[in-house]
């Protein structure tokens, strides 16, 4: 086979928070180094790098998936949301508010997961059970909080959307 | 923790990946959800020089009901499985199985036809296709062959599949009136790949059992039937000391091999026993029309 050197870029383009973007990739460029390094898009964070962590969780066409496990040759064409499409440190989204409220983090390195994976839950289920909660952050490891707070403050989310939806 | 460098492919028709798997044989892989070829590639365990990436071939994605055999695409995510209603109706034993499947971020990218093609022994779906003689569509360059569940696993990640062929295709026959299915297992967490696994499915007709068959998953090198446990129910009214029976043959007839700190040769026969009669008490009291 030919050797690494002679392997090609590629070109692609996708949209990243709603911003159009195109680059050219080494095929091996995993979402999340790509995310991290050639965008500058930080708030993904980079934990195990083989599936298992879950706080490089984004939304893939609306979907959660893990960006270490995806090549961002693969997402030409793919609208992706990261953490950074949730709100702002003075406009936080209900999610953000109720972790921080909630005391849904320490150390805050699963963090971004953790939020994603709530956004993927919220938007199919706007009233969870506990065990849903549960089920839903199962593939997002903490270290630090034990879990209780971070599913107090996703239930704490779902209630504050409930009511904004409600006007 | 990078993949090594690999030339790119995306073929955007059947024939195009039949095309690239000829032309690159060995050194070719392809490359559907990712989620454990890519940790794989991550910790450089596997270094294809060549990823074929199917994900374009939205025609391999497909539930769907033909005469008694429910068709599944080999693209099809656990997700949409997961969620099947034709599924859950037609193969309530696939769908209790996939409550132990991994978790929802894995499971929107996993697909059915490359977890079965990777073949992990400790992995659900392998061992409910044993258990329904699933078939197993195989599609090379010059020729589609049917190879039933039970000959496509060879052993810990080995398949029938050779290097220019793929899987494209699982068939399952569907629920019959009178059967009756459970899915028992004992992982570390929940999601997590199983310590020990049993699938059972049963026929039942008049109060007697016309056929049952077990499989197992996460004891040995692939998963597969009990036959000996099996024949001790065919012909009984699977009361509980034949149920009893079934349970001790699975514990002294298969002979545990995955062997690691989740579960020694002892605790996995301890779980074969246990599973294999908790699973038979359920799928014969959901054996009812």
């Amino acid at each position: 086979m030919s050797s690494a050197t002679e392997i090609k870029q590629v070109r692609i383009s996708l949209t990243v928070n709603g911003a159009r973007h195109q680059r050219d990739v080494e095929p091996r460029r995993l979402l999340s180094d790509f995310l991290r390094e050639d965008l500058g898009l930080t708030g993904t964070h980079v934990g195990c790098e083989h599936g298992v962590c879950g706080t490089c969780n984004v939304l893939l066409d609306g979907q959660t998936a893990r960006a270490c496990l995806l090549f961002a040759v693969q997402c030409d064409g793919a609208e992706i949301r990261t953490v950074e499409s949730l709100g702002t440190i003075d406009k936080m989204h209900p999610i953000q508010e109720a972790f921080w409220e909630k005391h849904g983090l320490q150390c805050g390195f699963c963090t971004p997961g953790m939020l994603i994976s709530a956004v993927e839950l919220l938007e199919h289920n706007p009233a969870p059970s506990t065990a849903e909660i549960r089920e839903a952050i199962s593939s997002n490891l903490c270290r630090c909080t034990g879990y209780q707070t971070i599913v107090e403050a996703v239930q704490e989310a779902a209630t504050r959307m409930r009511e904004q939806a409600n006007g | 923790m990078k993949p090594p460098a690999f030339h790119y492919e995306k073929p955007s028709s059947v024939d195009e990946l039949l095309d690239a798997l000829t032309k690159y044989g060995e050194a070719g892989r392809i490359l559907a959800g990712g989620q454990s070829l890519v940790p794989m590639m991550n910790f450089r365990l596997v270094a294809p020089d060549v990823l074929i990436d199917i994900n374009g071939l939205s025609e391999l994605d497909y539930v769907r009901r033909e005469g008694d055999t429910l068709r599944i695409g080999a693209l099809t995510r656990h997700s949409t499985l997961r969620g099947s209603a034709l599924v859950a109706e037609l193969c309530p034993l696939m769908a209790e199985a996939y409550q132990h499947v991994a978790h929802v971020t894995i499971r929107n990218r996993g697909t059915i036809g490359g977890n079965l093609s990777h073949a992990d022994p400790s992995s659900e779906m392998p061992a409910v296709c044993v258990c329904l003689e699933s078939t197993m569509i195989v599609r090379g360059k010059n020729a589609t062959r049917e190879v039933p569940a039970g000959e496509f696993f060879r052993g810990a990640l080995e398949t029938a599949l050779k290097a220019d062929e793929f899987l494209a295709e699982i068939g399952i026959p569907v629920r019959k009136p009178g059967a009756g299915s459970a899915f028992e297992e004992v992982s570390p967490r929940q999601g997590d790949f199983a310590t020990t696994a049993i699938a059972v499915s049963l026929q039942v007709d008049s109060g007697v059992c016309r056929s049952a068959r077990i499989a197992h998953a996460a004891v040995a090198d692939r998963p597969a039937r009990i036959e000996s446990a099996e024949a001790v129910l065919v012909g009984s009214a699977l009361d509980d000391a034949h149920i009893s029976e079934a349970a001790e043959r699975a514990a002294a007839d298969v002979e545990p091999t995955v062997i690691n700190y989740h579960g020694d040769a002892d605790y996995k026969r301890d779980l074969l026993r246990t599973l294999t009669r908790r699973a038979l008490h359920r799928a014969h009291e959901n054996c009812a029309a």
